[in-house]
């Protein structure tokens, strides 16, 4: 029971920390809650047994990589973002291309809550515990990743692609081509 | 008598609390050690007036620094600059979990089984420390940009600089040691340097890895930040640093926070390098009487190179450690592995 409670906390704390990253204005306090996210996620690894990717987890993602995130936030000392320049009328009612990429995104968010949706047995693991050599092989995380979840796995990737390509886009000065 | 149900909670609870509590008074121990062996180096006498020869000086220290005012200047962050001291020196402290300071005893046969001095034993013990401790540096980087002072934020960014280059030599040397004893467990890299040749050369670490504690030590003093790598304070340039803006209380976590984590590295090293509590002549019963002497010559070490060494130049810092002490220490983590190897084959 404690476990349930620690495992609904720290889950609790990974997702809020993950969506108030994207709400802030001050980009410092989104690296420090994509800290903490990371914390949750560690402790979360760590109720899987598998202390040592906690460690890791912590030891990359929040030790060197978030730091070298830091840094380049205090070098640019990237300013809050106000939103008084922001074009705030309906995207779907803005001209041209925006409205079709609303759209698209509108897709995906549906495409997205259907792959939650169809997630089941989320409980059934993915190799029996005792059996130490299956439960880390690649072979079946891979063929579970790609029969049982396909749906979800794709929907995310294309999520991924659209935050590189908006990445671009965001970083691509005025004017250019 | 039957305590055994009850007692082994208890101990373990007390066990925390002594840890806690040890490592306050080793912090207000390190203050006054520190003004002292200053001014024996000096040439002067150091505190000498607060109670018999000064002993009093850290408490008149504390004292003084909560009763002064808490400032906040009107630009700095108010969650952020709150924020700063307080992960400095929670991590301080959290370092040092997973660190084992004596062998295993039943306190004088109060508890039914034994339990193991420290207050926890993970399978990854020396990942946790050097995770834990990378954690630190977001006290000082956070401190330095959330005050919304040039100063400040100079120290913060030398911070997270100096930090991310020392690291690798830092985890580089500590990755030797590991593949010498082949576990991850801090207590069991002690106990695999358990025993003496001829009946007085402990089996220590250190004579296998001589560069590794060199370099850990090095490596060491840069991650905490301590003269002749203490570029994010630098006085005579910065002011002071990433806490320039910081009085009261919060100021005194910063220090409080830096001197823990001396304690920490150095218990660290002695049991990675020095055997933890087996020491040749003490019986391993009293083991951690050993254990804290070795961690007080390393803690008098920190000290005597504070007060010797001149701080050195920014680009220098950065030089030696891309430059020489990490190739050392790849070159060191080589070596060892080709003769564990060799030797185990």
């Amino acid at each position: 029971m404690p476990e349930t409670i620690i495992f609904y906390l720290l889950a609790a704390l990974a997702v809020g920390a993950s969506a108030l990253v994207i709400g802030q204005r001050n980009p410092m306090y989104s690296v420090m809650l994509l800290i903490a996210s990371f914390g949750a996620l560690s402790g979360l690894y760590i109720q899987l047994d598998a202390p040592f990717v906690a460690v890791a987890q912590i030891i990359i993602y929040a030790g060197a990589i978030m730091v070298l995130f830091l840094f380049v936030v205090m070098l640019l000392n990237a300013p809050r973002e106000d939103g008084a320049e922001w074009d705030r009328t309906h995207p779907l009612r803005q001209p041209g291309i925006t409205r079709w990429g609303t759209l698209l995104a509108g897709l995906l968010i549906v495409q997205l809550a259907l792959a939650l949706g169809k997630m089941t047995d989320l409980n059934a693991p993915v190799a029996t515990k005792s059996d130490a050599t299956t439960v880390s092989s690649v072979t079946e995380l891979g063929r579970s990743l790609f029969t049982r979840h396909t749906f979800a796995f794709e929907a995310t990737s294309i999520l991924i692609l659209v935050a590189m390509v908006g990445a671009a886009l965001m970083a691509r000065r005025e004017g250019e081509q | 008598m039957n305590l055994s149900a009850y007692a082994w909670p208890v101990a373990v609870g007390v066990m925390i609390f002594i840890t806690f509590n040890a490592l306050i008074i080793a912090s207000a121990i390190l203050v006054l050690a520190e003004r002292k062996i200053m001014g024996f180096i000096q040439q002067r006498y150091g505190p000498y007036l607060v109670g018999p020869w000064g002993l009093m000086q850290p408490f008149a220290d504390i004292l003084k620094l909560l009763f002064k005012e808490e400032l906040r200047p009107k630009g700095a962050d108010k969650w952020l600059f709150t924020l700063a001291p307080v992960l400095a020196i929670v991590t301080a402290f959290v370092a040092f979990a997973t660190v084992p300071f004596g062998a295993e005893t039943t306190l004088f046969g109060l508890l039914d089984r034994p339990i193991k001095l420290g207050v926890t034993d993970v399978n990854v013990g020396v990942l946790v420390v050097f995770a834990v401790t990378s954690m630190g540096v977001y006290g000082i980087v956070l401190a330095g940009w959330s005050s919304n002072s040039k100063y400040a934020l100079f120290g913060g960014l030398r911070a997270s600089a100096q930090m991310i280059s020392y690291e690798l030599a830092y985890a580089t040397s500590l990755a030797a040691v590991i593949l010498l004893a082949g576990s991850l467990s801090l207590r069991e890299v002690v106990d695999s340097q358990a025993g003496t040749w001829l009946g007085f050369i402990p089996k220590w670490y250190l004579w296998f890895q001589p560069l590794g504690f060199i370099i850990y030590v090095i490596a060491g003093v840069a991650e905490t930040n301590r003269a002749p790598f203490d570029f994010p304070e630098a006085e005579q340039e910065l002011v002071a640093g990433f806490n320039t803006e910081y009085s009261s209380v919060r100021f005194a976590m910063f220090p409080q926070a830096e001197y823990i984590n001396m304690v920490t590295m150095s218990a660290v090293a002695t049991d990675l390098y020095l055997g933890g509590w087996h020491t040749p002549f003490i019986p391993d019963s009293i083991g951690w009487v050993g254990f804290l002497l070795k961690v007080g010559f390393i803690l008098f070490v920190y000290i005597w190179m504070r007060w010797t060494v001149p701080r050195y130049r920014y680009d220098q810092l950065m030089t030696f450690g891309w430059k020489w002490l990490f190739p050392a220490a790849v070159i060191n983590l080589i070596a060892t592995a080709a003769l564990v190897l060799y030797f185990n084959a």
